[in-house]
């Protein structure tokens, strides 16, 4: 094979060059959206005494769950608290919070899309396996390139890599309404936005509610990638600890990740049973 | 008057239905079409008329195209070609718009699998068309709540749909069809998923109901004896097409060709023929004549007994051969003659219900309408001939004359 090599990395970063000359306003206008949510829950989490934050959520818990949970919930807080991490776990956690938001927001709609028109699930599905199995890290790289170092270049890889389960469990969801419903309610005269609200998205809403739950886990598990290019958090501490070799560091620092991991899960599961259970009445 | 009409309906499922078409219109079956050119005749040039205030069944075999057909009433499936007409209006040039008001206002569906909305309650789920209207919250609750009272179901109101039964969950179907009161109501093998026995108490209650509203009910059906049981008229439909249309005694007497009459062959005659169908003309006399012409009318006809009514036809009771040749000798009047204990029955009873009348009593069975005038006669050979499938032929045929 004498042929000459596919100069296909040189165009990517033509491509990029380009696209960050002709495209900075709008990159900056995506990092002040960004930096603003982040800094907003960043707020709004970090400012009371953690104590009260802790009563918060627990509360919460026992509100959407049972004693269980909220005791989870306690301990949990007051382990990561008691080991010196909150200031960093509140941090990853409006990272999280951030790309879960948006990746709720762009994700839905879009899955709607693609559960209307076989065309655009056509488009959208090599576009999500690209985005799911392509190394976060190369796409970090762009990332740096267009929003420079910080929360937002890691919030933006978060959400691509964390975004494809909410597209995808929208579509299936709302694929999987059985036709005799949905011919029904085209029986009795419905608009389509009377059959999205009405029908559709009720019926689809476990199986969105399970896509959502996996954004959350996967942008969570994004976090130590996403304190190499400068987010703040315990994901940084994890990857201090690491290029340090300092093993209890990491361990508790990890511990406080999944505590938050286990926390989010049960709350987006809980959630989504009891909204199950409340439909329709 | 009419309330649906349609002339030359078709479907074509596939690529081209253009060329489809123009090869039905050729004389190609729906075979060579689709080995030819892959696509599939679903319906092939329809055409009926149905009357308002009827039931117009259309029966048919799975594949047939039944379900099609109906699905072609309100355009849940778009016709090919031929044209559609609802009070004269045209429903296959009807804008998107105007179609969905046309779903909303005049016609109501009732599905097969039910097709309730799980994550509604059951008076949510009867609101459902009036909800989509636009209408008041308070209205669409009464008018639901009366539909769910007319199919018996008040009560329930708040339960979700899979804690009632099957025949309870069709209920609900029915009064969500219902609760917009449409002029229309399509009902696609609506009692197909239920067992025998609740299933035949749904057709009572159909019936019922039927007999109180006076909707036109389009029933669609792969039961023979669902059809004949509630059919006014009955469309039979084969490959898309229809074979036959008529009312169910017509499908049953009169069948269109070798398909009809394999298909109706099986059915139980005794439970769908009526002593009308069987009865034959009763041989009477007046109460004014004598024992001798009483006689003499006997030997005339061959016939060992007479109906005795008066000038309106009134039974009054039967004078026997034997009875009047002994009042002869005895010098006594016809009226003092008469035996009274003739069993009667109304035009309109079932052959079943006539065996145990028959087999009970050795004079024939006088058939009178509800003033007691007197329609016929029905003889047991009558009967046999009529359940051996062969009544019409010979005897039977004046019952229309009345």
């Amino acid at each position: 094979m004498n042929l000459p090599k596919i100069p296909l990395g040189s165009w990517i970063e033509a491509l990029e060059k380009w696209l960050d000359q002709n495209f900075e306003p709008l990159f900056d206008f995506i990092t002040l959206i960004i930096r603003g949510i982040v800094d907003g829950l960043e707020t709004v989490l970090r400012y009371p005494p953690s104590l009260i934050i802790i009563i918060v959520f627990t509360a919460l818990a026992w509100l959407i769950g049972r004693w269980g949970l909220a005791a989870f919930t306690a301990i949990g807080l007051l382990l990561i608290e008691n080991l010196g991490y909150w200031d960093q776990t509140m941090q990853t956690l409006a990272l999280v919070l951030t790309a879960a938001i948006i990746s709720i927001l762009i994700g839905v709609p879009l899955g709607i899309l693609c559960a209307r028109s076989n065309r655009m699930q056509r488009i959208i599905t090599p576009l999500l396996d690209f985005m799911q199995t392509m190394p976060a890290f190369v796409y970090l790289l762009p990332s740096i390139t267009f929003f420079s170092l910080g929360v937002v270049p890691g919030v933006i890889s978060s959400i691509i890599f964390a975004i494809p389960p909410t597209i995808r469990l929208t579509n299936l969801g709302i694929r999987q309404v059985p036709a005799e419903l949905v011919e029904a309610a085209d029986a009795f005269g419905s608009t389509p936005s009377q059959k999205l609200f009405k029908l559709q998205l009720p019926i689809a809403m476990p199986t969105i509610m399970a896509g959502i739950n996996q954004t959350i886990m996967l942008s969570l598990s994004m976090v130590v990638i996403a304190s190499m290019v400068g987010a703040q958090g315990v994901g940084a501490t994890v990857y201090r600890a690491v290029t340090q070799v300092k093993t209890g560091i990491g361990f508790e620092a990890g511990i406080a990740i999944v505590i938050l991991a286990i926390i989010l899960d049960r709350f987006t599961q809980r959630a989504m049973r009891n909204g199950k259970a409340a439909e329709g009445r | 008057m009419s309330i649906i009409e349609a002339k030359q309906l078709t479907k074509i499922f596939g690529s081209e239905p253009k060329k489809a078409l123009s090869l039905l219109q050729q004389g190609w079956t729906k075979d060579k079409i689709l080995a030819e050119t892959k696509m599939t005749v679903g319906v092939n040039q329809a055409s009926f008329t149905i009357e308002e205030g009827q039931i117009f069944v259309i029966m048919g075999l799975s594949g047939s195209g039944k379900s099609t057909l109906v699905r072609l009433l309100n355009r849940l499936i778009e016709p090919s070609s031929g044209q559609l007409l609802f009070k004269g209006q045209d429903i296959m040039n009807m804008s998107v718009e105007q179609l969905r008001q046309f779903r909303r206002k005049n016609v109501g569906m009732v599905f097969q699998k039910f097709a309730l909305f799980p994550h509604r309650t059951v008076l949510r789920n009867v609101e459902y068309g009036l909800e989509v209207q636009g209408m008041e919250k308070s209205k669409r609750k009464e008018m639901a709540m009366q539909a769910l009272e007319l199919v018996g179901l008040k009560g329930w109101e708040n339960s979700l749909p899979d804690q009632l039964s099957g025949g309870m969950q069709q209920r609900v179907g029915l009064a969500r069809g219902l609760a917009n009161n449409p002029d229309v109501l399509l009902m696609d093998e609506a009692f197909s998923a239920l067992d025998p026995l609740i299933r035949k108490d749904m057709q009572d209650e159909l019936l019922e109901l039927q007999s109180k509203m006076k909707k036109t009910i389009v029933f669609i059906t792969h039961d023979l004896d669902e059809a004949l049981r509630i059919g006014d008229q009955i469309a039979l439909m084969k490959d898309g097409s229809i074979v036959q249309i008529g009312t169910p005694e017509e499908i049953l007497m009169q069948p269109a060709n070798k398909y009809v009459e394999r298909f109706v062959e099986d059915v139980d005659l005794s439970k769908v023929l009526t002593a009308a169908h069987v009865m034959e003309k009763a041989e009477t006399i007046t109460i004014d004549k004598g024992p001798r012409v009483a006689l003499q009318f006997m030997r005339e006809r061959g016939v060992s007994s007479l109906y005795v009514v008066d000038k309106s036809m009134q039974l009054l009771g039967l004078v026997s051969a034997e009875d009047a040749s002994n009042a002869i000798k005895e010098g006594q009047k016809l009226e003092e003659l008469i035996q009274q204990d003739v069993p009667e029955i109304a035009p309109d009873t079932v052959l079943n219900e006539l065996f145990e009348l028959m087999g009970n009593s050795r004079l024939p069975v006088a058939v009178v309408d509800s003033n007691r005038r007197l329609k016929g006669v029905v003889i047991k050979g009558a009967v046999l001939a009529a359940l051996a499938g062969n009544s019409l032929a010979d005897g039977g045929g004046n019952h229309e004359s009345s």
